[in-house]
């Protein structure tokens, strides 16, 4: 038998290929929490990108006559040591942090699973080049070798991702692995090759989904750390240069000035906590969504 | 059984060892048979006897830095496959030769519609476009009997029930329709009259597409109503080779013999307080008994069991390798007569 008449013979290509995108989005729509968090980064993207016309201060003009002014309805968050709107420079902030938050991690999470996928399925002299490779990575102390590449390549932003995915693939290039180990076991791999299928399409067709959503998880989880990290290198003086602003450097700053104007590292500090927390909830509801046993 | 037209698997001294720590273990030793065209033949033997090891060695799915597949021939509708190099064996599998393995629960990947799993030998061997894939996943969904196939081809796996899965890997198995199916112990995993529908639509199959099966089993009742021919195995070696009804009519080795008794029968008087097995256990390979294989738990052993036997033919197409059937001074004689 064919194909039945009755259904038009184009149609179930379009009905497969959007089904999956809506059986996904809407797992992901009942899950209140990732909600929240979607809208919140969302809000948050939108702020960083339109801070020029959202706020009327300029980030970064100095008025000694308005030092650490507490919040009013000029200065919502108040003024930093000189006399900047703190909710300004949160705003202007947002774009380096949450660039700094994602691109690295999706370098180090994309050259991690390549390598942990190859390292796994592969096995043999591949897997013990790179595991050697990884091993020394995280061996050598991470902030060190990132400090060695601001300082050698210069401070400027794409360093910084550079240095967040030096330090970063190693790590998951192990997780990939050992969750490679256990799939390749697996009686579907082996009815792949009994099929005849290439070694590339086993990796790609058959493990990389399978991987999946052990990669959102650590994706999540790398977001606030690399926001962390460009914390770090901008407190040490190998970031953000002053005057410009991320989460990390505005803290650091701000700090100085805890007891006088605590709004001034307190509120870039809430504004890591709550993208962090949006980004986990995030991770958390498309990790749920995209495993088809979880859906209904 | 010699007629080549009539053969479409013919495997002379198929030998496969793995590398260990401590020497070599030959976990085939010199394995022979042969399937005639649209014929089920079945590969009995316990666990660690070799059977699914005979079906990885003929796919060339032996993990491969430890394994190590020889073979004098594997014929294959008249092309020697066992000279192939990977490549050209990755393009046997799949199209000509086929395996339904025993798990339909792990056999499927989780993550990915049925209908891609099922058609991918088509996209592979075939380069069929998306559509036309789907298209012949659905007539081979109705082949094997999935009720509602249409519903079921974006079906991810947990969504089948055990038996439905198990008839998709036979229509992932027959997609392309291949020269021979290697069906890996179909059954074991689904209870008994999903058992039994598995085991009728695989030999109507047989009947309606003329793929031939090597059926692995240790279920001699299986056996019984699927095979034609049926090699029994023991500790890497055939031991028995036979028609299914001279098989069962006159078992020649004493394995064999031992097999047919453990079968349990409902209609005798339940007196006998065990039910009836052989004594001991498949020797471990690597510390394998001299002579013969199974004279350590065989009850007609002879101080000739010291030698090894030969495969012999016993007439009639029926082979046996024990001493009980061998002049004793006989030489070593192809047992496939």
């Amino acid at each position: 038998m064919t194909h039945s008449p009755d259904i038009a013979a184009p149609a179930p290509e379009a009905i497969e290929e959007a089904s999956f995108l809506r059986d996904t989005l809407r797992a992901f729509r009942k899950n209140r929490m990732a909600m929240v968090g979607l809208v919140f980064v969302t809000v948050l993207v939108l702020a960083a990108a339109f801070a020029p016309w959202i706020s009327p201060h300029d980030p970064y003009r100095v008025a000694l006559d308005e030092q650490l002014l507490p919040s009013s309805t000029t200065y919502w968050l108040g003024t930093d040591n000189f006399g900047r709107d703190v909710l300004t420079r949160i705003l202007y902030g947002a774009r380096v942090s949450l660039v700094v938050g994602i691109v690295p991690s999706l370098i180090s999470l994309s050259i991690g699973t390549v390598l942990g996928i190859l390292s796994g399925y592969l096995g043999g002299k591949t897997d013990f080049a790179i595991m050697r490779l990884a091993d020394m990575m995280i061996a050598f102390p991470s902030l060190l070798l990132a400090m060695v590449v601001m300082y050698t390549l210069g401070a400027n932003l794409l360093n910084i991702f550079l240095a967040l995915a030096l330090v970063g693939w190693a790590s998951v290039a192990r997780v990939v692995r050992s969750q490679t180990l256990a799939l390749r076991e697996k009686e579907f791999i082996e009815a792949a090759r009994a099929n005849g299928t290439k070694r590339g399409v086993i990796m790609f067709r058959h493990i990389f989904p399978n991987v999946i959503p052990t990669l959102i998880v650590l994706f999540s989880l790398s977001i606030p750390e690399a926001i962390m990290w460009e914390s770090s290198l901008s407190f040490l003086g190998v970031g953000v240069q002053p005057p410009g602003a991320s989460w990390g450097l505005l803290v650091a700053k701000g700090k100085e000035y805890m007891f006088q104007a605590p709004a001034v590292a307190i509120a870039p500090g809430i504004a890591i906590l709550l993208t962090v927390l949006a980004f986990n909830f995030i991770g958390d509801g498309l990790r749920d969504a995209l495993d088809p046993s979880m859906k209904d | 059984m010699t007629a080549s037209s009539d053969t479409i698997l013919s495997v002379r001294g198929l030998r496969t060892e793995f590398k260990g720590d401590r020497g070599h273990v030959r976990v085939l030793d010199d394995v022979s048979f042969d399937v005639g065209r649209g014929k089920i033949v079945g590969l009995v033997g316990e666990s660690g006897s070799g059977k699914s090891m005979t079906a990885l060695s003929l796919m060339g799915l032996v993990p491969k830095p430890q394994g190590h597949v020889s073979a004098s021939s594997i014929l294959l509708d008249g092309t020697d496959i066992s000279r192939l190099d990977a490549a050209g064996m990755r393009r046997i599998r799949g199209r000509d030769i086929a395996m339904v393995f025993q798990e339909p629960m792990t056999s499927l990947n989780p993550v990915r519609r049925v209908w891609e799993q099922v058609g991918e030998p088509l996209a592979i061997h075939k380069g069929l476009g998306r559509r036309a894939i789907r298209a012949r996943v659905l007539e081979m969904f109705e082949l094997v009997g999935i009720p509602e196939p249409k519903t079921r081809l974006d079906a991810y796996p947990h969504e089948l029930s055990g038996g439905l899965r198990q008839r998709a890997m036979i229509a992932m198995g027959l997609i392309c329709e291949p020269k021979l199916l290697i069906a890996d112990e179909p059954t074991t995993a689904l209870d008994v009259t999903t058992q039994a529908q598995i085991l009728r639509l695989m030999r109507d199959l047989r009947d309606r597409v003329g793929t031939s099966i090597i059926m692995i089993t240790h279920d001699l009742g299986i056996i019984a109503e699927m095979c034609d021919e049926v090699n029994v195995m023991y500790a890497g070696q055939m031991v028995e080779q036979a028609d299914v009804f001279d098989l069962f009519e006159r078992p020649s080795h004493p394995y064999t013999r031992g097999l047919l008794a453990s079968i349990p029968r409902a209609t005798e008087p339940r007196t006998a307080r065990r039910m009836p097995s052989i004594p001991g256990m498949v020797p471990n390979l690597a510390k394998l008994p001299p002579g013969c294989r199974f004279s350590p738990r065989c009850g007609d052993v002879m101080p000739i069991c010291q030698r090894a036997p030969d495969l012999v033919g016993i007439g009639s197409g029926h082979a046996a390798r024990c001493w009980l059937h061998a002049p004793q001074d006989a030489l070593p004689q192809e047992g496939t007569s």
